[in-house]
């Protein structure tokens, strides 16, 4: 099958971009990104007609990575139905956005490094959904971190974009410090790294053990899938190209931790601790972020936000036992939150780079293209039937109700908050007067395709792609309620979040600032994010490095074990001095310390024989 | 004569070339020297084909007859790679030094290549006596690189170099005459035999007394906190061809002679000392890398961070594991590689500028767009990116150590989000944001003899990143012996936690 091919077309096309194409001319880069994703595409089409249904795991092995001891890593690949829907949304959502970005980088610099960055990305993702074992999978996992830092960074003369890089690579460390954490566990205990050896052994381990190396995992996709406690990187991660926005940080690789937890469901499945942890994390996360979003300006930021809440809602989908749901919701979220991050990029294309809400309004009618595809975005996210997003997140709803009826109820107003804060920005930006000083401009074709394209998978995509069904023999069946009140009532509480959102901001666009003036309390804490980045550098980052400088390094390190090193120094000189005052060069004093020596010794002698 | 004995002459040879040629023509001087490395590194290369599996190419020929000491040299898996590195740091350290090195061209290229004899013949002696005398002659051109060609503070940098390493060796030297009063030989092989025999019995003090007296000298060296701090000041005055030698190879020395010493003669010491050293490796790994994040200057961040990676080496080896042992020997030879390449891309941005303080600097990326790439690509390996080497030995020394003591595992990789850390703030502010009026007027890119030095080493990164297996496999070899033996001389019985689950690890081998 050669499954390497997938990632290897990427991969050719970084080093041809990347060594080239500082001299290359625009259309041989265009030609090398894209015709590098569309065969890479092509290639994925091909090996699943090759496989049939795919019923069973499909494995290749190419060569031993690592070997030592009982240790052997191997760099294999593996395809199974999970990997199957996994490899379409990358290839499949990253060529079109990679097409979008010939219009939306032609004018910027560093052009042959965005899509050279962008080609190293689609690798290390291909890499990391083909993956046979853990290890292998933690080479995409961090490549696409390093891919994401780069691409976060890639305006480097801007110091917010490089500290924003820095933030997510390093906050992402952090969580893959519980990821090999869990790594290390699991070879001690199972012998191997090998998906298929683990999973099939982990029946009848102790329930302690999986539930650590389930919540070790859990931190991993924490910091990947930016949830709560490591989610802070994602919304500075904005300061990346919107194209980036909407492939790496929506579509892809955030869903990462998703699909590394569903593709250990057996371990969480047998580790209850893990898994109820996976979903109440997912819960807060989903609704936190919803509340913060609910205030953003800045149309990329309310869009972030909206990607930590989406998340986390398969997260819960994962948590609550409805992996193939959660994977569900990562295929329509990739849809319709590509489509927004795009339509965002397109709007800040119109307006010469302006992100602020406030200072947009009224473009419905100046760049329509943009407004339509936008709005098809927004009616799939808000859980409008029948559109994409209404069939996966009713089905994480309704598997949630089946665990515990409050994760349901915590869920269903997050969707209401969900819906109201996707609509707030399509009013303020679409609806109204225009508000600002530029002269908004429909973007190019090469733009409003990819956007065309996205706007029918978010409206069709749930009904076309039936993924649940997909996947059906590769997780454990999900218990679900065929209650239709509970649908109804989902349905109900995401019109009501479009309905306030018309109210406030287009029949009575006074509201929200007589409700701030009397909530300001809670209105400066949400509209501060809950001050969460200035807890953790007062609490952390400030500490760590001010501890390190005045105690460790000056106090430590100069003041006490160097200073006792030269002090030792210096004392053995100042001894040396007054041992050289004993070599005076006169016979005379030397034979009075012979005789001196001689009898020191005859008493050391009496006195041990006087022992003895 | 063979292949290794060639390794060990040529740079002999080159070195007296170097003082035969007249001072004037420095440009012959620099031509023979490049050659004479790069050939002896050609050579060199034939070593790594040959060693499959034990000890090869040896040569025993008595040097002295009283007291016994031998001309004997040999090298097994775990020296020949580091033999390697050596040779192939040393012509990467002529080219860098080419226009570096402007006064007192003849004694620089001639020290360098009595360092290479120096570092090769370590790595090679098999002769306690023989190891001893290469260890010090290592030692001197090393004092002369610093003391001569180094920065302001070279003499004071230089003389603690010197007596730090010095008051180790002291002690070694003790104990290696105490082991030839009590067997009447230096031979290495011969005393491994006694020791496993049972003709040479150690009792547990003395064993533990031999064992501290090695383990400090190699400790110093590597080197072990609380013992590092002679490393920074070498490293800010050193040139830079003698920071990449002592980074790369010169601190291997410490590690080497932990495996190659301490484990397998003293092995009992050294198990009761395990947990005690592991502690230390582990407070040096986040200690190191915690006082590397707030250095000013480039090239003290960068060997403080050798504090916290040498942790990782120090670590796999006190785990008594094959996989614990295993990356540390390929985490030696990974540091050499990333660290060098750090300490060569500081020589270049120095070159430059004229400073090694990081507020010098800012928005390199514009003016040096390769010079900062390949500065990246480094950055990436020396923190541990998988598919560059640094990630196969960080992995498997963590690996290892989860099996000996799982805490001392979750302790040690808080180096690796710490290791982000500190390279990624040096490299955002160095490279990134706009260059200011001396950095876009004195930085230029890299040119086709800087290309040339540090090339070599990027693809090194990624093929030992890749392709383990390479390098991995006679390595498994010789550390598979020095584990057996370490089971064969337990003399007194020692608890220790690591000791458990070494037989669940042996038992799982076979």
């Amino acid at each position: 099958m050669q499954l390497w091919l997938i990632p290897a077309f990427p991969l050719a096309g970084f080093l041809i971009n990347g060594l080239l194409g500082r001299r290359a001319s625009k259309g041989f880069i265009n030609a090398v990104a894209i015709g590098s994703v569309l065969l890479s595409f092509a290639w994925v089409l091909k090996t699943i007609m090759g496989l049939g249904d795919v019923s069973s795991r499909y494995v290749e092995h190419y060569f031993t990575w690592i070997q030592s001891g009982a240790l052997q890593v191997n760099f294999d690949f593996a395809v199974d139905r999970l990997t199957v829907v996994m490899l379409l949304v990358v290839t499949g959502v990253g060529a079109l956005i990679h097409i979008y970005s010939v219009g939306y980088m032609g004018h910027e610099g560093g052009y042959y490094r965005f899509f050279a960055y962008l080609n190293l990305f689609m690798f290390f993702m291909l890499t990391l959904v083909l993956a046979a074992n853990y290890l292998v999978l933690f080479v995409g996992w961090e490549g696409v971190g390093l891919c994401s830092y780069l691409l976060i960074g890639f305006y480097f003369l801007r110091q917010s974009a490089t500290n924003a890089g820095n933030k997510a690579f390093i906050v992402n460390r952090i969580g893959d410090f519980g990821f090999s954490l869990a790594i290390f566990l699991v070879f001690l205990n199972f012998g191997t790294l090998d998906f298929g050896g683990v999973f099939a052994n982990v029946p009848g381990k102790p329930e302690t053990l999986l539930n650590t190396i389930g919540l070790l995992l859990l931190v991993g996709a924490c910091g990947k899938s930016a949830q709560i406690p490591l989610y802070v990187w994602l919304p500075d991660a904005m300061e990346g190209p919107t194209p980036v926005s909407a492939l790496i940080h929506a579509a892809t690789m955030v869903t990462a931790g998703v699909y590394m937890v569903a593709r250990s469901n057996v371990i969480y499945i047998h580790a209850p601790v893990a898994q109820e942890a996976v979903a109440l994390i997912g819960l807060a996360t989903a609704f936190f972020s919803a509340t913060i979003g609910l205030l953003q300006n800045d149309i990329k930021k309310i869009f972030a936000y909206s990607t930590v809440s989406q998340l986390g809602y398969m997260f819960v989908g994962a948590g609550v036992g409805a992996f193939s749901a959660g994977i569900y919701h990562l295929v329509t979220h990739a849809f319709f939150k590509a489509l927004l991050f795009l339509g965002s990029g397109s709007v800040i294309h119109a307006l010469s780079g302006e992100q602020d809400v406030r200072r947009m309004g009224g473009l419905a009618k100046k760049i329509p293209w943009t407004f339509w595809t936008m709005l098809c975005a927004a009616v799939a996210i808000a859980g409008v039937p029948p559109f994409s997003g209404f069939y996966s997140k009713d089905m994480i709803l309704a598997a949630a109700y089946q665990r515990a009826p409050w994760i349901y109820w915590v869920g269903a107003i997050t969707a209401g908050l969900t819906a109201f804060y996707v609509f707030r920005a399509i009013f303020l930006a679409f609806f109204g007067a225009y508000r600002g000083h530029e002269h908004p401009h429909e973007s190019p074709p090469v733009m409003i395709l990819p956007l065309a394209a996205l706007a029918f998978l978010s409206l069709a995509g749930g009904f076309l792609f039936d993924v649940p069904q997909f996947l059906e023999r590769l997780f454990p069946p999900i218990e679900e309620s065929h209650d239709v009140t509970l649908v109804a009532v989902s349905v109900a509480i995401g019109l009501a979040g479009i309905g306030l959102a018309a109210l406030f901001y287009v029949v009575k666009p006074s509201l929200p600032d007589s409700l701030a003036a009397s909530f300001s309390g809670v209105y400066k804490l949400i509209y501060n994010k809950y001050f969460v980045d200035e807890i953790y550098d007062a609490a952390v980052v400030k500490p760590v490095v001010n501890g390190s400088r005045s105690l460790l390094w000056k106090g430590v390190d100069v003041g006490l074990i160097d200073a006792g090193v030269n002090g030792l120094g210096w004392s053995a000189r100042g001894i040396g001095g007054i041992l050289r005052l004993l070599q005076s060069g006169s016979i005379r004093s030397y034979a009075t310390w012979v005789v001196f020596g001689s009898v020191v010794l005859m008493v050391a002698m009496a006195m041990a024989g006087g022992v003895r | 004569m063979n292949l290794l004995d060639l390794v060990l002459l040529l740079p002999l040879v080159g070195f007296l070339a170097g003082l035969v040629l007249p001072r004037a023509s420095e440009h012959l001087i620099r031509v023979s020297a490049l050659v004479f490395s790069l050939v002896t590194f050609g050579v060199s290369v034939g070593l790594g084909f040959g060693v499959r599996a034990g000890e090869q190419f040896v040569t025993d020929v008595p040097w002295i007859r009283s007291p016994n000491i031998h001309y004997h040299v040999s090298v097994d898996g775990l020296s020949v790679w580091l033999i390697i590195l050596s040779t192939f740091l040393t012509p990467i350290c002529v080219a860098i030094s080419w226009k570096y090195i402007q006064s007192r061209v003849k004694e620089f290229y001639a020290f360098l290549l009595l360092l290479e004899l120096g570092l090769v013949g370590v790595f090679a002696a098999q002769d306690l006596f023989l190891f001893y005398v290469f260890w010090e002659i290592s030692l001197v051109p090393m004092y002369f690189l610093i003391g001569i060609w180094g920065h302001e503070r070279r003499i004071y940098a230089a003389v603690k170099f010197f007596l730090y390493t010095m008051a180790g060796s002291m002690l070694m030297l003790a104990a290696i005459i105490f082991l030839y009063n009590r067997t009447g030989t230096f031979d290495y092989p011969g005393l491994m035999e006694m020791l496993s025999s049972g003709r040479l019995s150690l009792s547990g003090g003395e064993q533990m007394l031999l064992f501290l007296a090695f383990f400090i000298a190699f400790a110093i060296k590597v080197p072990l906190f609380p013992l590092h701090t002679w490393l920074p000041d070498a490293h800010v005055e050193a040139p830079t061809a003698g920071s990449v030698m002592l980074a790369s190879v010169m601190l291997k020395m410490g590690c080497y002679g932990l495996v190659r010493f301490c484990l397998p003669m003293f092995p009992g010491a050294a198990r009761s000392c395990a947990p005690w050293i592991a502690v230390l490796a582990i407070i040096g790994i986040i200690y190191g890398a915690l006082v590397a994040m707030v250095q000013p200057n480039m090239k003290k961040l960068v060997a403080y961070s050798s504090v916290s990676h040498l942790g990782f080496v120090v670590l796999g080896i006190f785990s008594f594991t094959q996989i614990g042992l295993d990356g540390a020997v390929y985490q030696m030879l990974n540091h050499g590689i990333s660290t060098g390449a750090l300490f060569i891309l500081v020589g270049y941005l120095y070159e430059r500028r004229h400073s090694l303080f990081i507020k010098d600097f800012g928005g390199v990326a514009t003016p040096a767009p390769w010079l900062s790439a390949i500065f990246l690509v480094t950055t990436l390996a020396s923190i541990g990116l998988p598919i560059l080497n640094n990630f196969v030995g960080e992995f498997m020394v963590l690996q290892g150590s989860a099996q000996a003591n799982y805490t001392w595992t979750v302790f040690a990789a808080l180096g690796v989000i710490l290791s982000a850390c500190y390279m990624l703030w040096l490299y955002q502010r160095v490279f990134y944001g706009a260059a200011g009026q001396e950095v876009s007027s004195h930085v230029h890119d890299l040119s086709a003899r800087e290309f040339a030095g540090i090339i070599p080493l990027v693809v090194m990164m990624v093929w030992m990143g890749v392709y383990s297996q390479s390098f991995l496999p006679p390595v498994s070899v010789a550390d598979g012996r020095v584990l057996d033996q370490t089971k064969v001389n337990v003399r007194f019985q020692v608890k220790t936690p690591a000791l458990k689950s070494q037989t669940a690890e042996v038992a799982r081998v076979r």
